[in-house]
């Protein structure tokens, strides 16, 4: 399995695994193990493979490292250096730098996303329904569920997430324990310490600066807490010794950068709210000296700082994320995040405002008689076409009532076929009393469902076969939906190759949905539930027939069109 | 919609009314016919100016020879700009219905600072800055030594004024600042000598209360203005401490030493022009033995501020010999700057009347009182005479000259108080000389002699009848307006015991105890819980609020504040609160809400709305009693007590009532607009106290909501807000608190305002 041509960085003696001593070699692209006096690698982890590694606490008797796999397994290493426990602690912190470097290079792309699948699967169970019905048995590949609209929506939006402010107590959530002997413990997140950079530009600088290169993780933190910054009713110290010392200053730099180059509102502009008297010497010059002597009062300005900066932190994230989501911003919206001042520069601009604010500030809603129609807000829709067909997949689940309503993308499927799919602009609109009058229509005993007998359904299927039935109507809509997709649309007809295969694909993928899934509980049906077996499935049968013969007919005209 | 109040044809520039508007037309309508002066409250929000600004136009557009003038004084200048704003949306609806704008003009006068377009001037910072450039740019010998050479600079603006503007007047219409510096821009005129030139002849005046009320200003800006004049006073709840501000002088080691400079300088320069073109000192000697009468035609641009004397009391006396001569003045005021040198320089604080400080001056240093009386005039001529181009850097000299006329003119409702420290850090020696107004009526009597009819009117004036007390007049109409309202919409709750039943109050007994404040933090993060938005918070003082602060940063309770809101808080650096006002403002408007903590009779308190979602709720902790130990106040107690059988106690709860009352009416603005309300402290709940709150807080305010513990109040509240977060519809208001034309011409409805307003 070795070979030659692999880099030994570290070899480390007296490493016991499974109760064999041996070496641990770290190596360039894997971990491996080898016994004492043998020539075979026993153990032997890709970094690729590596998820992540653990060590056992200082103070622990035992001196231990484990890394962990994708797969969930793990590998424990026991270092069992005859020199005593540090130089065991020693030889493992050796492994551990070299591993925590080592390892994230390994990290693959495309483990990511495949996490992230999984995570979406185990968070919505009806995509894992989805999955199972129409993945797992084989009615279609892995990547066309991935590509299917319904998974799109999802996975689309989690990457879009938007990104959450920062909570305003984060500082005062850290909250500090005792360990026993005079000592604090400060648990740190990866989220805590997000949200300090975030919020408090200085830190991070401080923290680029010194952190790899003249301090540890650790240390650096802990000098964090120890500082007045952390401790707000400590007064800070000229005294050099305080890494943090300059970060207030800073900060101070900042506000009052940022305090110069906004445009106070008009309203809140207390400096300029009274007339001055001319010609007379202002007060307030006096009082200013005796500011900063008090601990009170610094503390005080640092929460308003405070308060400000998690304000901008959060200000900032939405306001980038809203650049790229909506791709046009302008030039002079490209905010100065620099140093966090937002530059007003439209100075033209501002009496328009400070009108406007004073009218806003004057106006009676109430005694002026206005149409309020035209200040309706306009409604924003990120996808049109959910909010025409209706949201597809969760909703159906949630309102699993009594009986069962067929998916509302079977629905606009159903539709299709009456207007035989060329007629029809898509999307459709079509207008609402219309819509649930066809949806009433479709359900069980609506015109169209005669043969349902809705009471009687109700209470007649056992809940197991009713969720059954919905998982079947779910995945068999999801596929019909898909196929009617693939139809060529009036108006657009440019890639008809494309959506051939793809129609044809999905034509199969129905075709073995029904051989596969629908048959099997027909069967199960007749068995167990005899009067109503047929009945059950009618509705589905009838709307695959649909799709076939619109299949089938459409694969007709190509053939003469050829 | 066009009404007709009392037999006057009124244009109201919207489509319904408030019953009270139109109640608040008909009181106001009164008082103008009576030519008296009137005292009227009515809630903020409920459209106070526009009821104010319509009736008074209409009154003047339709009696011509009776009322000529409106001035309208406010007290900041966004108020200013609403004002304003309103009167363009009044002509606007004239213009609308009678096809032509009414033939009135309406002008702003604001400060040079906020006015100047000098492309140099106008960039400074400071108002004192502002006036001392452009008084270097306009002063009459610098325009006569620009004649002679031409590279002395002037202010091309103020020539094509002088030039051209005077003989031009404003066509009607309504000019608020950014109006005037476009017409100044467009004609190539100075906006603030425009402005200044515009009020006299302009039918509807617009200005801050100084250029009333300090007679500094007033006799060099308003001394024109036709007496057959409404004067209203909008925001009056304050106009006492304005009018003793206004007459008041603080002196401390600083300003000594500043003026001492400044002699000197002056000094120097009169023996320079001594050596050089004594004439001009000769002239100026000459001018002085006429009279003062000749120094009074000075040219407009060469008075900043002129004696800050009261008209009445105009000297028309000569100047005295003594300081007739320029060298013999200095001396003069060199002696009398020792002097005050010397009074500051003591261990134990000292408080005497104006004639004992007199009677001291003229036995230690030789000083009489009638020259003193001219020193303020006397300096000024001197500066002209001295062509000092930019004065500003005289201001502490200046001061010291005001406080010598002043002391040397009023000898009774004024007092001196010398500390030799303040009182909260007695180790720092710290000097000040106090000499302080204690009657505000005297810089209010000449405003009340000289106009028409003056009307006072605020959101909150309870009780109504200390005013006219304390102002010394005789308003011919005293009345309240409560708001009627559709629903609840102002929830005033007292909260008088935390919940572990420990009595709150910031009674100084137990301001300071831990429990008292850790039930004032609980009470805080649990109505921050529930309140959505905006939360305001009131301390008594900014001493308080800081040892609070430190106390819950200790209790964790700002850790749990932070949970729910952004924490805000007012310092005593205005810049740095303004800037947390905004993030205050942008915390609401993004939804994730802010708590500010503030101080009553801070700048917040007296001049920010908290609007809708910006305050929710107010708290305000402690009844906000002045600071009772300082001399000056008990001296002004003590003249009230004596002059007009005010008694201590009354003033103090009668000016505490108020400061509440403006600070938890910040947050309600309007009928839509709904807010909670609550004080904090058991002592809110006696009568005394409650009694003194406006009525239409009164009205609320239900005797099961007087004594509450937290938990209960935060109950109340819920529910309450749950109520409130319902769709409000005008149809839910009409008939009741908002009427059409017809609703409002009913029988019914007139018997029933009639009935709804008090009168004192």
């Amino acid at each position: 399995m070795t070979t030659s041509s692999e880099d030994v960085l570290l070899s480390v003696n007296h490493v016991r695994y499974k109760k064999g001593d041996g070496t641990l070699y770290v190596m360039n692209q894997r971990l491996a193990w080898m016994l004492e006096n043998r020539d075979t690698v026993a153990v032997s982890h890709k970094y690729a493979d590596i998820k992540t590694q653990k060590i056992s606490p200082a103070g622990k008797p035992k001196v231990q490292l484990q890394v962990v796999l994708h797969d969930g397994t793990c590998s424990t290493f026991h270092f069992v250096n005859s020199a005593g426990a540090e130089a065991q602690a020693k030889d493992r912190d050796r492994v551990k730098m070299l591993l925590q470097n080592l390892l994230p290079k390994f990290k693959r792309q495309i483990d990511g996303e495949l996490e992230m699948k999984s995570r979406l699967l185990s968070l919505h169970p009806i995509l894992k329904h989805l999955y199972e019905d129409l993945v797992i048995s084989k009615v279609i590949n892995s990547e066309e569920y991935w590509n299917t609209p319904t998974l799109k929506h999802y996975t689309e939006s989690t990457n879009l997430k938007q990104e959450a402010g920062v909570s305003g107590a984060f500082l005062a959530d850290i909250q500090p324990q005792t360990d026993g002997c005079n000592g604090l413990k400060y648990n740190l997140t990866q989220d805590i310490i997000d949200a300090i950079f975030k919020t408090y530009p200085a830190v991070r600088k401080k923290h680029v600066d010194y952190v790899p290169n003249k301090m540890t993780e650790a240390e650096f933190w802990t000098k964090f807490f120890q500082s007045h910054y952390f401790h707000r009713d400590r007064i800070a110290s000229s005294s050099s010794k305080d890494l943090f010392g300059e970060c207030a200053k800073m900060d101070d730099q900042a506000i009052a950068s940022a305090m110069k180059h906004t445009t106070l509102d008009l309203t809140v502009d207390l400096p300029h709210f009274t007339e001055p008297v001319p010609l007379l010497p202002d007060e307030e010059y006096t009082e200013k000296e005796k500011d900063s002597n008090s601990i009170h009062r610094s503390m005080i300005k640092r929460f308003n700082q405070h308060s400000i900066m998690v304000l901008k932190a959060s200000h900032k994230n939405s306001s980038s994320s809203n650049n790229k989501s909506t791709n046009n911003n302008k030039a002079e919206n490209g905010v100065k995040e620099a140093n966090g001042i937002d530059k007003r520069s439209m100075d033209e601009s501002e009496p328009v405002d400070k009108k406007r604010r004073i009218l806003e500030k004057i106006k009676y809603e109430d005694l002026d008689d206005e149409n309020d129609t035209n200040r309706a807000p306009e409604l924003k829709l990120s996808k049109v076409e959910r909010y025409l067909l209706g949201p597809s997949s969760q909703v159906t689940q949630s309102t699993s009532s009594s009986n069962n309503p067929p998916p509302l993308s079977a629905l606009s499927s159903i539709c299709q076929a009456w207007s035989n799919g060329q007629q029809c602009l898509r999307p459709f609109r079509v207008s609402a009393a219309a819509a649930v009058g066809a949806l009433g229509e479709l359900s069980p005993g609506g015109a169209l469902m005669r043969q349902h007998h809705a009471a009687s359904m109700a209470q007649l299927i056992p809940s197991d076969i009713k969720l059954e039935l919905h998982r079947i109507y779910y995945s068999g809509g999801e596929l019909l939906r898909e196929l009617w997709r693939c139809f060529p649309q009036p108006g657009a007809g440019a890639d008809t190759e494309d959506h051939a295969a793809k129609a044809e694909k999905f034509y199969e993928a129905l075709l073995r949905f029904r051989n596969v899934k629908l048959r099997p509980f027909e069967e199960k049906m007749l068995r167990d539930l005899t009067p109503l077996a047929t009945s059950l499935t009618r509705h589905m049968n009838q709307m695959i027939d649909a799709a076939c013969s619109k299949y089938a007919l459409w694969q007709q005209r190509q053939a003469k069109l050829r | 919609m066009k009404l007709t109040v009392d037999g006057l044809l009124v244009y109201f520039p919207y489509d319904y009314i408030y019953p009270e508007q139109y109640a608040y037309m008909l009181e106001l309508k009164r008082a103008l016919d009576a030519k008296g002066h009137g005292l009227l409250e009515m809630p903020s929000g409920t459209g106070k100016t526009v009821s104010l600004l319509s009736l008074i136009v209409a009154y003047m557009i339709q009696n011509p020879h009776h009322v000529r003038k409106l001035i309208y004084c406010s007290r900041t200048i966004p108020e200013i700009e609403k004002v304003l704003e309103e009167l363009k949306n009044l002509f606007k609806y004239y213009e609308k219905s009678q096809g032509e704008k009414p033939n009135l003009t309406g002008v702003v006068l604001s400060s040079r600072k906020n006015m100047c377009i000098h492309p140099e001037v106008s960039q400074e910072r400071e108002g004192k800055l502002v006036d001392g450039k452009c008084h270097s740019l306009t002063a009459s010998y610098i325009r006569e030594r620009h004649e002679h050479d031409i590279s002395v600079p002037i202010c091309q603006f103020y020539e094509g004024f002088n030039t051209e503007g005077r003989e031009s007047m404003l066509p009607y219409g309504v000019y608020n600042v950014d109006d005037l510096k476009q017409y100044g821009a467009d004609r190539n005129w100075c906006p603030y000598f425009l402005s200044r030139f515009a009020i006299i002849h302009a039918e509807i005046v617009v200005y801050s209360y100084h250029y009333l009320l300090d007679p500094k200003i007033a006799e060099v800006v308003s001394k024109e203005l036709n007496k057959e004049a409404v004067v209203v006073f909008d925001e009056a709840h304050n106009i006492d401490n304005v009018c003793i501000d206004a007459l008041s002088v603080k002196i401390t080691r600083r300003t000594i030493d500043k003026s001492t400079q400044a002699l000197q300088s002056l000094e120097k320069s009169v023996a320079q022009m001594k050596a050089e073109d004594s004439t001009r000192l000769a002239a100026e000697y000459e001018a002085l033995v006429e009279g003062l009468r000749e120094a009074a035609q000075a040219r407009d641009t060469d008075t900043i501020l002129a004696n800050p004397v009261l008209p009445d009391e105009v000297l028309d006396e000569v100047v005295p010999g003594n300081i007739r001569n320029a060298e013999h003045f200095l001396g003069f005021l060199k002696r009398f700057i020792e002097y005050l040198k010397t009074r500051l320089r003591i261990q134990h604080v000292v408080q005497e009347s104006p004639a004992g400080f007199l009677k001291d001056v003229s036995t230690r240093v030789c000083i009489e009182r009638k020259p003193l009386r001219f020193c303020a005039t006397r300096l000024q001529s001197l500066l002209r005479t001295l062509q000092i181009s930019d004065p500003s850097h005289l201001a502490s000299l200046t001061l010291v000259t005001n406080l010598a006329t002043l002391v040397s003119t009023y000898t009774k409702g004024f007092v001196i108080i010398i500390e030799p420290f303040d009182d909260r850090t007695p180790t720092v020696s710290n000097p000040i000389l106090h000499f302080s107004c204690m009657d505000s009526s005297i810089a209010m009597r000449p405003v009340f002699a000289r106009f028409q009819s003056v009307i006072i009117t605020s959101g909150t004036l309870s009780p109504l009848d200390m005013y006219p007390k304390i102002l010394d007049f005789h308003p011919v109409v005293v009345s309240s307006f409560t708001m009627t309202l559709a629903r609840p919409c102002l929830l005033p709750m007292i909260v008088s015991k935390g919940s572990d039943q420990v009595a709150i109050s910031s009674k100084y007994e137990t301001r300071e105890d831990v429990a008292v404040i850790r039930n004032y933090g609980q009470l805080l993060v649990e109505i921050s819980a529930c309140v959505p938005d905006g939360v305001v918070c009131f301390f008594t003082s900014y001493l308080y609020l800081e040892s609070v602060v430190g106390a819950w940063y200790d209790q964790g309770v700002v850790a749990s504040l932070q949970r729910h809101k952004l924490l805000f808080i007012e310092t005593q650096d205005s810049a740095e609160t303004s800037f947390a006002l905004i993030n205050y403002i942008k915390a609401c408007e993004s939804g994730r809400g802010a708590v500010l903590l503030s101080v009553a009779r801070g700048k917040v308190s007296e001049g920010v709305d908290f609007d809708h979602h910006l305050g929710r709720a107010v708290l305000m902790f402690g009844i906000p009693y002045v600071f009772t130990q300082s001399r000056i106040l008990k001296a002004r107690l003590e003249y009230l007590r004596d002059q007009f059988q005010i008694r201590e106690n009354d003033f103090l709860t009668f000016d505490a009532m108020r400061h509440a009352a403006q600070c938890v009416g910040r947050v309600l603005r309007g009928k839509t607009d709904y807010g909670v309300m609550i004080f904090a402290d058991k002592r809110f709940s006696r009568a005394d106290k409650r009694t003194k709150l406006p009525r239409w807080i009164q009205e609320h305010l239900k005797d099961s909501l007087t004594n509450l513990s937290t938990e209960e109040a935060v109950q109340i509240c819920k529910r309450w807000l749950r109520q409130m977060a319902q769709p409000f519809t005008r149809e839910d208001q009409l008939g009741v608190s908002l009427l059409t034309l017809q609703q409002l011409q009913s029988k019914e409805q007139q018997e029933k305002i009639q009935r709804a307003v008090v009168q004192q």
